[in-house]
């Protein structure tokens, strides 16, 4: 009797189908991808059970972190340079051409116009270490109040989103509620993430 | 697998044509499958997919507030709702004949709290509430448009007699209480409502409550 001989089958697979998956969902988030802005501070929004969806394009963002400080970002290059050079008009500031090719790439930011152009002198990476202050926004020294109203002259359809953190105290909210109303704002969003359910 | 032959294997046999071997078409796909694969981690991560959610809210034009309009919103309309350290709400209501401030009651957020009382109070007043959750219903299985549902639910919800209720909150507050009285505004379908600066007699009836119930 001779022995049943078991076909020895090669264990390589076709690579094929997974390298087809693979890059289908590569293609995917390639597409689907939008770079996350570099934050200056990380800020827990409160959740609510809104469900309005931000608009992507022509957003004013102001975020309010933990301590209070206020960060201005707004969308879109060319009112960057616009607001810098509005901006620089106002405060007396000669904003270099570098310095202007900097502010367009800057999403972001809380220092006060003065400091503008030290922190604008800085590498990208090293602005996380930037000791920020915010934008001041006190009743004597508004550099926000300008700021709103200067972006509003540079893009007539900017929509103002607050992002504040969960623990900021209401004063500073109140604050800054305050000046988009002495500026003629008096419709803006709160961005909030999602309510979980059950809460 | 891309084989690499060796050149070995052929040489015995001896007086044949030297025949050039066939070579294996199939390449290793391994290397390709690893970089896919990275690059999908790497998009994934850095990818921010959803639109961050937002709650719009309409302030007054602040110049054309005149004191004739403060004033309108009947007492027993009227519901304050005060914003305070450690998460509490303190509500009151003003009496009608005196024009006093009613005894103020301390709550907590959440839906056994100031919600169930919002609910309460708007519905005594706008019993039309009632039938938001049929229309919503009905808008769900289609029986009614989303036009429909939203013109039906501003009608109900801009009841001139219905609950209007004042925020105020205090320096102790959060941003988050904000949000939340904000949102509860919503869930129970309140149309009217005002974020108002607090007045100092409030401040002085939050010392005067104590808020640990």
């Amino acid at each position: 009797m001779s022995k049943v001989k078991v076909p020895r089958k090669s264990t390589a697979v076709d690579m094929t189908a997974m390298t087809d998956v693979a890059f289908l969902l590569l293609t995917f988030f390639m597409l689907a991808t939008k770079f996350k802005p570099d934050e200056p501070v990380a800020v827990t929004t409160p959740s609510s059970v809104s469900e309005i969806k931000l608009p992507d394009t022509d957003i004013m963002l102001l975020t309010i972190d933990k301590e209070g400080r206020v960060f201005f970002g707004i969308d879109g290059q060319e009112t960057r340079k616009d607001l810098l050079k509005r901006m620089g008009e106002k405060y007396q500031i000669a904003f270099t051409p570098e310095e202007f090719q900097e502010f367009a790439l800057t999403t972001s930011f809380g220092v006060p116009v003065k400091e503008l152009k030290q922190y604008l002198a800085l590498e990208a990476a090293d602005r996380a270490a930037y000791p920020s202050k915010g934008i001041p926004t006190d009743s004597l020294n508004n550099e926000l109040s300008d700021w709103v109203w200067q972006s509003r002259l540079a893009n007539n359809n900017i929509r103002v989103a607050v992002k504040g953190d969960q623990q900021t105290n209401y004063p500073i909210v109140k604050q800054v509620i305050t000046t988009l109303q002495d500026r003629n704002v008096n419709r803006f969003n709160f961005i909030t993430s999602l309510e979980k359910q059950g809460e | 697998m891309a084989e690499i032959e060796g050149g070995g294997g052929g040489g015995h046999k001896k007086g044949k044509k030297v025949r050039g071997k066939k070579q294996s078409t199939r390449v290793d796909f391994t290397p390709m499958v690893d970089l896919g694969f990275l690059l999908i981690t790497f998009f994934m991560l850095t990818t921010s997919m959803s639109k961050p959610q937002t709650m719009e809210i309409n302030m007054p034009v602040k110049k054309d507030i005149t004191e004739e309009d403060q004033s309108k919103v009947k007492a027993s309309q009227a519901m304050t709702v005060l914003l305070t350290e450690n998460d509490k709400v303190v509500y009151y209501f003003v009496d009608e004949k005196t024009g006093e401030p009613g005894t103020p009651v301390v709550a907590n957020f959440g839906s056994t709290g100031i919600r169930k009382i919002l609910l309460q109070e708007n519905r005594v007043r706008n019993i039309a509430v009632d039938s938001i959750p049929v229309y919503q219903a009905q808008f769900k299985s289609r029986e009614i448009t989303e036009e429909q549902y939203k013109a039906n639910v501003s009608r109900i919800k801009s009841f001139k007699n219905g609950l209007i209720v004042v925020i105020k909150a205090d320096d102790k507050s959060t941003y988050k209480n904000l949000v939340d009285i904000l949102d509860e505004m919503q869930i129970c379908n309140i149309g009217r409502y005002a974020i108002v600066d607090i007045t100092p007699l409030e401040i002085e009836l939050l010392k005067n409550t104590p808020l640990a119930s």
